[in-house]
């Protein structure tokens, strides 16, 4: 593995991190062990925990995927994965 | 027109367009009939992975069990759509770059083993049968009761359509009809609920609707309000507030998130893309059109009980609308005067409570409660089979790619052309089309039992040994062999114990932790994790072609 992988790889594990505990914190911690303290805080017809167990956390959820996407895209354009990425799929296509 | 005539309208037109698409996109290769070449694009994919993704079971039966479940619904809102952000950042970019056809293939492959191949073959099979059998139920059901035809020839219709597209066209036949699938099931889906959402709040948008004021003629005051105070009165648990201890939600919803990342008919779907950029990009999509219908389905959930609430409790039996008696026989309503009232009583208590409604009636009956217009009904009816045929589809693509790919040509049969493991492939989809069907007709008592199998499986066993082949380089076959025969072992033995020896012991007193079988798959994955890593210590370290190639699919493009 060079070192450029090796920086790309290190960079890459640390957007999983920060994008997976966004995810955690909102899958298990809001919408599930502290819904009801959130509760308490209501908007509309809605009890916050409520809207984030049934809502919110899909929401995020979609949100999430998007930022990953730009985040490896800039990250791809960084290292130039991204020419490699087109040139490997024209060298498949041609196949 | 009758309803009757608009359902046989809506559903024979969206049989037509798939069976033009089929024609359409026949496979002439195993890479078209595997992964269709290749050369689908991420916004094609995202709406055929959606189409995949959501069953009969997200179509017809989800909003009930919200609707019955209250907030603890939220384990499926939550369990069936956060796994996509796992499958996006952990899975789907590097088997994409690992440019194979099969889960097994990456199994055996990177743990350099035939038995880790022939485990994940086996497990690939099983998950994707128990889950077939249940959308061919589904199709048969919205046959019965739309088409008023026999239970069984709906059946055998569904049987015949999938079976027509799927051995013609493969995934590339599977992937475009999808897409149309797609189209048709959330247009039917919304269509509904936003009629719905107008009728009782003047929203037009449901996912906001059901958090607003109802209107004068519904009585006025916040929906959820309502909904909160009408299930106290009859004694029921509010309906916001959760009725399950909060570590058996977690380990629940942390379940079905880890299977759905383990599932193969899933993860394959991002073998059909180009590149890892479109790998990602169509899991964005990809949840963007389940969050559609997921969103919606709680709202729906919340106007179908205040409306059933509202119109059935302590009403008149012999006044009742005609969809009651319509749905009365079909046996998913039943109601028992047990005071000889005349009028229906729905409560808690059962020693009181006179009326049974099934689960699976709220989306299908929902349009006929508001009284919507007929085509809209049509629709619904339309929508559930779109539902059912896509998922049934991708199954049945993944039992017979597992047959003609892993156990023949990658095991027993290396020396076979391509030719010849087309024909297999396609023999192997009627074989499996024609099992699903059996299971359609003959649905073994314990569907919905086995459900919690498959996501218990797919959870101990295909999302660590997927996850550790990527991010550790030192995991190697002995770990990753231990690892998953001592999750599914220990997540099986769990699940049968209470669900099949002794179905009577199943309550949370007798649970470990207090975690009910459906959650157990958690556990299942927790020690899978820490079988493998602590076996892979002690036993010898990865060949280095092993090394290479999972260095290789860190880094995009790079071919292997």
């Amino acid at each position: 593995m060079s070192e450029q992988d090796n920086e790309y790889w290190k960079e890459n594990i640390r957007i999983l991190k920060i994008l997976l505990s966004v995810w955690f914190v909102v899958s298990f911690l809001l919408s599930v062990i502290f819904v009801d303290q959130l509760d308490v805080i209501r908007f509309g017809g809605f009890k916050l925990g409520f809207w984030m167990a049934q809502q919110g956390s899909i929401y995020v959820y979609v949100v999430l995927i998007f930022i990953y996407l730009k985040m490896m895209d800039k990250l791809d354009h960084k290292y130039h994965h991204d020419e490699k990425d087109i040139l490997a799929e024209e060298s498949r296509n041609n196949e | 027109m009758s309803l009757q005539t608009l359902t046989y309208l809506f559903v024979g037109i969206s049989f037509l367009v798939y069976i033009t698409i089929a024609v359409w996109s026949r496979a002439s290769s195993t890479k078209e009939f595997y992964i269709a070449g290749a050369h689908v694009s991420p916004l094609a994919n995202g709406l055929a992975t959606a189409a995949d993704w959501m069953s009969a079971a997200s179509f017809i039966s989800m909003a009930g069990i919200v609707s019955y479940m209250g907030r603890d619904g939220s384990v499926y809102l939550m369990g069936w759509t956060g796994g996509y952000v796992l499958l996006a950042l952990l899975i789907a970019p590097y088997l994409r770059d690992f440019g194979k056809f099969t889960i097994p293939d990456f199994i055996g492959d990177r743990y350099y083993s035939q038995f880790a191949r022939m485990v994940a073959v086996f497990c690939a099979i099983f998950v994707s049968f128990t889950y077939v059998a249940g959308q061919m139920r589904g199709v048969g059901v919205v046959f019965s009761r739309f088409l008023e035809v026999d239970i069984n020839m709906g059946v055998l219709i569904g049987m015949g359509i999938v079976f027509f597209y799927a051995v013609l066209g493969g995934m590339k036949g599977i992937t475009y009809t999808q897409v149309a699938q797609y189209c048709v099931l959330i247009f039917a889906y919304m269509v509904p609920a936003v009629f719905i959402s107008i009728l009782m709040t003047g929203n037009v948008i449901p996912q906001l609707g059901f958090g607003s004021e109802l209107n004068e003629s519904y009585g006025g005051g916040y929906l959820l309000d309502r909904l909160d105070g009408m299930h106290r009165e009859l004694g029921f648990a509010a309906y916001t507030e959760g009725a399950r201890s909060s570590l058996d939600i977690l380990f629940f919803t942390a379940a079905l998130i880890m299977g759905t990342a383990g599932l193969p008919h899933v993860i394959i779907r991002f073998f059909t893309v180009p590149s890892v950029r479109a790998a990602r990009k169509s899991a964005g999509y990809a949840l963007f059109f389940i969050a559609i219908l997921y969103t919606t389905a709680p709202a729906i959930a919340a106007f179908a009980r205040t409306n059933l609430l509202n119109t059935v409790n302590n009403a008149v039996y012999s006044e009742m609308p005609g969809w009651f008696t319509t749905w009365e026989n079909t046996n998913l309503i039943q109601f028992n005067d047990k005071n000889a009232d005349g009028r229906i009583q729905y409560v808690a208590d059962p020693e009181i409570n006179e009326l049974f409604v099934d689960r699976d009636i709220i989306v299908l009956a929902n349009p006929e409660i508001a009284q919507l217009p007929n085509w809209v009904i049509a629709l619904v009816a339309a929508g559930g089979l779109a539902a059912a045929l896509s998922t049934a589809a991708g199954l049945l693509l993944v039992i017979s790619t597992s047959i003609s790919h892993d156990l023949l040509k990658r095991n027993l049969m290396p020396g076979i052309s391509e030719k010849q493991e087309l024909l297999f492939a396609r023999i192997a989809i009627f074989f499996a089309v024609c099992v699903a069907g059996y299971f359609g007709i003959n649905p073994p008592g314990f569907v919905a039992e086995v459900v919690a199998f498959a996501f218990g499986l797919a959870a101990s066993s295909f999302f660590p040994a997927i996850v550790l082949g990527i991010f550790s380089i030192r995991m190697n076959k002995e770990g990753a062999i231990a690892g998953m025969i001592a999750g599914i072992a220990f997540t099986a033995s769990y699940i049968i114990y209470f669900k099949f020896i002794n179905p009577a012991a199943n309550i949370s007193d007798n649970w470990w932790f207090g975690i009910s079988p459906e959650g157990i798959g958690t556990l299942g994955m927790l020690i899978n994790f820490a079988v493998s890593i602590g076996v892979c210590r002690f036993t010898p370290a990865p060949p280095k072609d092993v090394v290479d190639m999972v260095l290789d699919i860190r880094v995009p493009g790079k071919p292997a």
